[in-house]
């Protein structure tokens, strides 16, 4: 029944949101059905938008996974972009300086690019374990940090690629994108680079619920989350699963970051701003209902929200921002059942009320 | 100074979460802030009028915030998160549509951004020239501080809002409308926000774009909490923030050969050795973030 209100509650957020993004886009001008119209043209338009929507998406459902799974056991991980960063760095220094087998290649750069960015966000796990210091603050450092930190190594010689703001390519031998002959029979789907990254998003998403719901990491991490004290007074070490927590956090941000440069951009370029994939994967989170499969899907509406959302700009002129005014609304109203609750239930004891007028 | 912008913000922070609502829409409030002040100040050519216009619009998404947080016991941290999705993308929205589809506003002519009331009172270039010679706005905000300290210590509505934050229960008891002292709260915190957002984009630059507040609010916000939720203690750390920043600016203008990147991380580095060797446990309001539901038991 929770469930079930839950599910409804989204969605009608979801309705929500987009109504009052018509109401803005309409008060400046622009028609929304012809906004909404491009935009749902601009995502099934056809297989190849479907792929893009799909890679759009990838990273924002681990990411919104690492934000998830840090809620249920009680912290808050801004530091998913953080996380998501040195993910990017490590999958890409590994793919350039490894020399390995295909395959085995790939796998060796997700691995390390997960260790690292487990160290990177089980570190802020640490701080708070050990010295008490909030999460929130230390993770809102170390996003920084690495963000420098990856504009520094990018900036190195012998990681730079000559004449770019970027770094040298991966190698081809660390891709995880599809082999092109494989894709040449399935048609335009694979003119995008469409990679293993959203099976191993939906893999991952999957090995979470398991691990939350039926094992016992996953028992003592909830009733951390659930009641500090209680599980501590139960025998449990909340110390020490502070820190696994925000370590396999850490290490699924950092896992986005991998499969993003692994699947798609195969290079990390130097960043002027904060790129938001952690941030939208709070998004993720809550439109999900912090459930790791719920994530998969506001993911992808995520994900088709954005990406569809760019085309109206070239195409009819709105600006495409709209889609974080759409985006804050529905998380806006998520944020309060009780007031969709008090919604639903006006209208319900109206239409009860018009049922006993019409009966006298 | 780099401080002032991050001043303003942490003293929003320092008023919300005193009366027990958890505010990290703050950065959302900042940047909304930041593109009015930038807007009004260029069509209206009057820095104070933009000044205060930022602070309004600051205040009215932090009005959403407190209608979200205190009338339907929303989660905070999720209607903050909300807070920063529909500030930045209001304010390029609002962007496009005001100077034809750019993300930036445009510029504001030097003799119409904040002024600098103390320009020529020092001999140019001395140091007490480089120190004093600062932006109204930067005076404003100490000043802003010290009446916060009033306010929150000192006055009536100052204890009303803390013992909102730590007891809201006991407050009611007393007679204290618990959800009116919230509402001013929260909604003080947008003003102060928009007002960090306007400092930014009204003195310390002179026009508004994508990038400018990136991570700001955020870092205003552990400002505040470094600084133990007092306007005091958030006003060093903000200080501490403001210092870091310039000596990477300064030492960017020297010999030494420093990575800029490397000398950029220093203020985050800094931090965080601090709070782990002095600060300790720290503790907020006790009624921080719960929402309060008046008929509940």
């Amino acid at each position: 029944m929770m469930k079930e209100n839950r599910l409804k509650f989204t969605i009608i957020a979801i309705l929500i949101g987009l109504v009052i993004g018509a109401i803005i886009l309409l008060a400046v001008g622009y028609n929304p059905l012809e906004a909404y119209g491009i935009m749902i043209a601009g995502v099934f338009g056809s297989p190849k938008y479907i792929s893009w929507t799909i890679i759009k998406s990838t990273p924002l459902i681990l990411t919104g996974i690492s934000v998830a799974f840090a809620f249920k056991t009680g912290l808050f991980n801004i530091g998913a972009e953080g996380q998501f960063i040195i993910g990017a760095l490590v999958a890409t220094l590994a793919g350039y300086f490894l020399h390995l087998p295909p395959v085995l290649h790939a796998i060796v750069a997700l691995l390390l690019a997960c260790l690292a960015a487990a160290l990177w966000g089980g570190f802020a796990g640490f701080l708070k374990s050990k010295f008490g210091v909030n999460e929130v603050i230390t993770t809102i450092m170390l996003n920084w940090i690495a963000f420098y930190l990856s504009n520094f190594l990018v900036y190195w010689d012998k990681f730079k690629r000559p004449n770019s703001e970027a770094s040298q390519k991966i190698l081809s031998s660390a891709s995880i994108a599809f082999p092109k002959e494989f894709g040449s029979s399935l048609g335009s789907f694979f003119n995008a680079p469409v990679n293993f990254g959203f099976i191993i998003a939906i893999l991952v998403a999957f090995l979470i619920k398991y691990v939350l719901n039926d094992t016992t990491l996953g028992y003592e991490l909830r009733a951390v989350g659930f009641n500090k004290d209680a599980a501590e007074y139960g025998g449990i070490n909340v110390k020490k699963n502070t820190i696994t927590a925000m370590m396999i956090a850490g290490a699924i941000s950092g896992l986005a970051g991998a499969v993003h440069v692994l699947g798609v951009t195969n290079e990390i370029s130097i960043l002027s701003a904060m790129e938001g994939n952690g941030f939208d994967g709070m998004a993720v989170s809550l439109i999900g209902g912090n459930s790791p499969i719920g994530c998969i899907f506001a993911g992808l509406l995520f994900g088709a929200l954005k990406y569809g959302g760019y085309k109206i700009q070239p195409i009819m002129g709105a600006p495409s921002e709209i889609i974080n005014i759409v985006i804050g609304i529905i998380v806006f109203f998520i944020a309060m059942p009780k007031m969709i609750e008090g919604l639903t239930t006006i209208r319900s004891r109206r239409k009860r009320g018009g049922e006993v007028e019409r009966s006298k | 100074m780099y401080a002032a912008p991050l001043i303003y913000t942490a003293l929003g922070g320092v008023m919300t979460e005193n009366s027990g609502v958890v505010n990290i829409g703050l950065e959302g409030m900042m940047t909304i802030g930041a593109f009015i002040g930038a807007t009004v100040g260029y069509y209206s050519g009057n820095p104070w009028l933009a000044f205060l216009c930022a602070g309004l619009a600051g205040g009215v998404l932090a009005l959403l915030h407190a209608v979200a947080c205190v009338t339907f016991s929303a989660d905070q941290v999720v209607s903050g998160i909300a807070m920063n999705f529909l500030g930045p993308g209001l304010s390029l929205f609002l962007s496009r549509v005001f100077f034809e589809g750019a993300t930036m506003t445009k510029p504001i002519p030097l003799d119409q951004k904040m002024p600098r009331p103390l320009n020529g009172v020092f001999a140019q270039n001395s140091f007490l020239d480089l120190v004093f010679n600062q932006y109204a706005t930067v005076y404003l905000a100490f000043l802003l501080v010290f009446i916060v300290w009033y306010i929150l210590y000192k006055t009536k509505i100052g204890l009303r809002i803390r013992a909102v934050g730590e007891h809201p229960r006991a407050a009611d008891t007393l007679g204290i409308d618990v959800y009116k002292v919230k509402y001013l709260a929260v909604i003080l915190s947008g003003v102060f926000a928009g007002f960090g957002g306007a400092a930014m984009s009204l003195a310390a630059v002179s026009n508004f774009r994508a990038t400018l507040i990136s991570g700001q609010g955020f870092i205003a916000l552990a400002a505040m909490i470094f600084g133990k939720w007092t306007p005091q203690g958030s006003m060093w750390a903000c200080l501490l923030f403001g210092v870091a920043q310039g000596l990477v600016v300064y030492l960017g203008g020297t010999n030494i050969k420093v990575s800029s990147q490397l000398l950029a991380m220093i203020p985050y580095v800094l931090t965080l050795i601090i709070l782990m060797s002095f600060v300790g446990k720290v503790t907020g309001p006790a009624a921080n973030g719960v929402p309060y539901e008046k008929n509940k038991e």
